[in-house]
C-alpha cells in the first residue's frame, strides 16, 4: 500500500501498540482507536487479563500518545454483546464450541468497525495480529501465516473474506518472535513493552468459564450416556462439557473394558452427554455449510484438492483432502482428527496460505458404532 | 491552534489568573499557622474569600473551598443527607434525571449505600425541571438541581423550585458550576442553602471551587482533619489557587452583562449558520431569544449520525467540540440528559454541544460551519452503530 489513511485498532497490549507504530514508520496517516466492547467498562485489572477495562484504555491513550498519533474510544458494545457474547452463549446452549475471538474478527473488527472505519474516510483497519499478508502476481490479496509460527494467528482471522483483507494491515506478520515485539516497544519507550499477553475471553474476566456459562444458561441436570444409549451417570448441566474432555464425568464405574471414557457429544434438546472410549473421538470427515474463502477462491472447489485442515487456534495441521460438495465444504482429513466439536472453525491452508475456513456442522466418525 | 468550542468542558485561563497564580504562589505560610507569616497568606485567603462571595451575593463565612465542584456538589448532597435522613426518618432526595454525574452518581450512591430514596424529577422537552407540585418535608431530606443545565443550557426556574422546596422546610442545593459566570447569582435573593460553583469554569484554575453554605446550614463533612473552613473542610487551604480563583471571579462578573450580550449574538450566529449548513439537525433546549438559554450553548442533534463520529471528523478538522459531558473511560454513552427529555437513544446518541467562551470569535463560528457540512455528510454516511453489517 502506498501512504493510506489508517485505522490502528488499539487493544492497550504491546503487539496493537507496536502494528500502531509501524504503520505510522511505513508513512501512512494512523489514529489509533480503543474499542469499547464491554457494558461494564469500570473494572480495573485483576489477575487474569481482559480487554475490556479501564486500565486498557489508559494503555492504549499512553501508548497512542508515545507513538504520536490521535487517539479515540469508539463505542462496539452492543454489536459486541449481539454478535459475539449472546452468539457465544446460543452456541453453548445448542451443544457447539465456538471461538469467540473468531467472531469478533469476522463481526466486530473487521466488520462493524472496518465499516465505519470506511465510512469516515480510513482505507485500512490496522491490528497487532501475527499474520501476512501477500499480493499475488495479478494484485490479489493472500492471507498467510505469520513469520513467527509459534505465535501464528491466521487461524483466527481464517473468517476473513478478500473484501475484508482487501483493507486489513497486520505489520507484525513478519517479525521473528513476540521478544522482538517487545524488544521493539521497549526500544520506542512504549510502557505497555512488559505488559502480560492475554489469554483468556475477554468478556469472561476471571478465566471461569464454566462458572460464567452456568450463571447465563442454567444448570439442568441430565443423563450421561453411552452410544448405546445406556445411562452411565448424572451430569450438571450439558454445557460444562466439551467433546474429548476426560475429567469430570463422575461416571461412577468403570467401563466394560476398563478404559477411561471421553466425552463424544453433547445433545442440549434432550440434556444428554454422551461418553465413549477415545478411538470413537477419531473423525474421518468434517463438514460445514457456512464456509468462506480468504481471498481467491480455489479454480474448482468442486474438485477435491490437497491441503492442510487446522481445527483449533494452537492445533497442528493435517493434511487433508478438501472439496465443496452439496453446499458444504467437506474435509477429509489423511489421519482421524481427534476431539473435533461441531462449532469449531476448521480452517484450511495450502502451504503457509489461508484458503479459507467453516464453522464445523457436523463430523462423520472414523469408527462407526 | 484548533478551535475550540468547548468553553462548558474548561476555558482558557485569564491571563491575569494565571500571573496572579504564579506570584501567590511563591509566597511562604500556611494560612493556619499563627506567625506573621502564616497572618500574610489567611489575609491573602480572606481576601480571595471576601471576592468570589461578592461575586455570588453570600457573606465571606459562607464561602467553602473545595477541590471543584464535584467536591461541592458531593459535600452538598452527601453533607446534607447526612445531616437531615434522621436515620431513615426523611430519606427521600428530589432530584432531576437531567443532572450533571457529580450529583447523578452520588445520589445513586446514597440510594444504594445509605438508604435514600431518590425521587427523579420530570424534564419537559426543553430539558427545563417540572417544579414539584407539593413537597413531603416530613419525608424530604434535600432538594439539589443544577441552575443551568450543562448540557443542553436550558436556564432552570431556580426561584420557583427553591420556593417548592422552602415551603415544605426542605433545604435546597443549587449545582451553579454551569451557571457561574453567566447569569447573575444572588445567594441571599435566590433563597437557597447551599450552591457549587468551580473556578475553572470562569478562567481560573483547575482544582479549586466553592461550596457557598449558609450559616444556618449543617452538613455532615466528607473530609475530617484540622478543622479548617467551618469544620466542614478540613485540609490545608489552597491560598494561590483561592487567589487566582477570586481574580478570575471579579473579571468574570464585572464583563458578565457585556459578555452575555456579544456571546449571545455569536451563539445566535452559531445556531442559525448550523440549521443553515445542516437543514436536518435539531436544536436541543430553548429556542436563541429565549432568555432560557444561557448564551454559551448550543446543542444539537443530528439525525442518522452518530456524536462520536462528528466529533472525530471535526476534531480531524481542526474543530473541538463535545458529544456531551465528559467520561472517564471516553465512552461515549447517550445523553442522558437528552433522555430525560424524553428523545430516544438514537438521538441521545446523535448529540454534539458547542459551547463557546471569553476568547470565542465569529471566526471560530465560521470554522465549525465550514467544516459541518461534510463531516455530517460523511457521519451519516457511517450511520449508527446497530445497523446491520455490509461486510457479513
Amino acid at each position: 500500500m502506498g501512504r493510506v489513511k489508517v485505522l490502528a485498532a488499539m487493544s492497550g497490549g504491546v503487539d496493537s501498540a507496536v502494528a500502531a507504530a509501524r504503520a505510522v514508520e511505513a508513512g501512512h496517516d494512523v489514529v489509533g482507536v480503543h474499542l469499547a466492547l464491554s457494558r461494564m467498562p469500570g473494572t480495573l485489572r485483576t489477575g487474569s487479563r481482559g480487554c475490556c477495562t479501564i486500565e486498557d484504555s489508559m494503555d492504549a491513550q499512553r501508548a497512542a500518545n508515545i507513538i504520536g498519533i490521535p487517539y479515540y474510544v469508539w463505542d462496539f458494545s452492543e454489536r459486541f454483546k449481539l454478535d459475539v457474547v449472546d452468539d457465544f452463549i446460543a452456541e453453548y446452549s445448542a451443544g457447539r464450541t465456538p471461538n469467540p475471538c473468531m467472531r469478533c474478527n469476522e463481526r466486530i473488527k473487521f466488520a462493524a468497525l472496518l465499516e465505519k472505519a470506511l465510512d469516515l474516510g480510513f482505507d485500512a483497519v490496522c491490528t497487532g495480529h501475527y499474520a501476512a499478508i501477500v499480493t499475488d502476481a495479478d494484485g490479489n490479496r493472500e492471507l498467510h501465516r505469520a513469520s513467527a509460527w509459534a505465535k501464528d494467528q491466521s487461524y483466527v482471522l481464517g473468517v476473513l473474506t478478500a473484501e475484508q483483507l482487501a483493507h486489513a494491515m497486520f505489520p507484525l506478520g513478519a517479525t521473528p518472535s513476540k521478544a522482538e515485539v517487545r524488544a521493539e516497544a521497549a526500544a520506542r519507550g512504549l510502557s505497555v513493552a512488559n505488559k502480560p499477553d492475554s489469554h483468556d475471553i475477554c468478556f469472561i474476566p476471571d478465566g471461569d468459564t464454566r462458572g460464567w456459562l452456568a450463571e447465563r444458561v442454567g444448570t439442568a441436570t441430565g443423563d450421561i450416556v453411552d452410544r448405546e444409549g445406556n445411562r452411565l451417570g448424572t451430569h450438571e448441566g450439558a454445557h460444562a462439557y466439551t467433546v474429548g474432555q476426560r475429567k469430570g464425568l463422575n461416571v461412577g464405574y468403570p467401563s466394560p473394558d476398563g478404559r477411561p471414557r471421553f466425552v463424544l457429544e453433547v445433545r442440549p434438546k434432550e440434556n444428554e452427554v454422551v461418553v465413549g472410549p477415545r478411538e470413537a473421538l477419531d473423525i474421518a470427515e468434517i463438514a460445514g455449510s457456512r464456509f468462506t474463502w480468504a481471498g481467491m477462491p480455489p479454480a474448482d472447489p468442486g474438485t477435491p484438492f490437497a491441503c492442510e485442515v487446522q481445527i483449533r487456534a494452537h492445533a497442528d495441521p493435517v493434511p487433508a483432502v478438501a472439496s465443496v460438495t452439496g453446499g458444504e465444504l467437506v474435509v477429509r482429513p489423511e489421519v482421524p482428527l481427534n476431539g473435533v466439536a461441531p462449532g469449531q472453525t476448521a480452517v484450511v491452508y495450502v502451504g503457509t496460505r489461508v484458503l479459507g475456513q467453516t464453522t464445523i456442522d457436523r463430523t462423520v466418525s472414523a469408527v462407526p458404532v | 491552534m484548533p478551535v475550540y468550542l468547548d468553553h462548558a468542558a474548561t476555558t482558557p485561563m485569564r491571563p491575569e489568573a494565571i500571573a496572579a497564580y504564579t506570584e501567590a504562589m511563591g509566597v511562604v505560610g500556611n494560612p493556619s499557622s499563627i506567625h506573621s507569616q502564616g497572618q500574610q497568606a489567611k489575609r491573602m485567603l480572606e481576601e480571595a474569600r471576601e471576592s468570589i462571595a461578592g461575586t455570588l451575593g453570600a457573606d465571606p463565612i459562607e464561602v467553602v473551598f473545595t477541590s471543584g465542584g464535584t467536591e461541592a456538589v458531593n459535600l452538598a448532597v452527601k453533607g446534607m443527607y447526612w445531616a437531615r435522613a434522621d436515620g431513615g426518618r426523611r430519606p427521600r432526595i428530589l432530584v432531576p434525571g437531567g443532572e450533571h454525574h457529580a450529583t447523578l452518581d452520588t445520589v445513586e450512591w446514597l440510594e444504594r449505600s445509605e438508604g435514600a430514596q431518590p425521587s427523579w424529577l420530570p424534564l419537559d422537552a426543553e430539558g427545563r425541571i417540572v417544579v414539584p407540585e407539593a413537597v413531603d418535608g416530613e419525608r424530604t431530606a434535600l432538594l439539589t438541581f443544577l441552575a443551568v443545565n450543562n448540557e443542553v443550557g436550558t436556564v432552570q426556574p431556580i426561584a420557583a423550585l427553591a420556593a417548592a422546596a422552602r415551603a415544605a422546610g426542605v433545604p435546597v442545593h443549587v449545582d451553579a458550576v454551569a451557571a457561574y459566570g453567566h447569569l447573575p447569582l444572588d445567594f441571599r435573593a435566590l433563597g437557597v442553602d447551599a450552591l457549587s460553583v468551580s473556578a475553572h469554569k470562569i478562567g481560573g484554575p483547575v482544582g479549586i471551587g466553592a461550596l457557598v453554605l449558609s450559616r444556618a446550614s449543617t452538613v455532615v463533612p466528607l473530609i475530617h482533619g484540622g478543622g479548617q473552613q467551618r469544620q466542614v473542610r478540613s485540609g490545608t487551604q489552597d491560598v494561590a489557587a483561592a487567589v487566582s480563583f477570586a481574580v478570575a471571579a471579579r473579571a468574570a462578573e464585572s464583563e458578565r452583562a457585556e459578555e452575555t450580550a456579544r456571546l449571545t449574538a455569536l451563539r445566535d450566529r452559531l445556531i442559525r449558520g448550523v440549521r443553515a449548513a445542516v437543514p436536518e439537525a435539531v436544536l436541543s433546549g430553548p429556542e436563541p431569544g429565549s432568555a432560557e438559554r444561557v448564551a454559551s450553548n448550543a446543542h444539537f442533534t443530528f439525525p442518522g449520525a452518530q456524536g462520536d463520529s462528528l466529533l472525530f471528523l471535526l476534531d480531524m478538522a481542526g474543530v473541538s467540540v463535545s458529544t456531551g459531558s465528559a467520561c472517564q473511560a471516553g465512552i461515549p454513552e447517550p445523553s442522558h440528559v437528552l433522555l430525560a427529555m424524553g428523545r430516544t437513544e438514537e438521538e441521545a446518541r446523535s448529540a454534539l454541544r458547542f459551547t463557546l467562551g471569553r476568547t470565542s470569535t465569529e471566526a471560530d463560528v465560521d470554522a465549525l460551519l465550514a467544516a459541518l457540512p461534510s463531516a455530517y455528510a460523511q457521519a451519516a454516511r457511517a450511520g449508527l452503530a446497530d445497523r446491520p453489517s455490509r461486510l457479513r
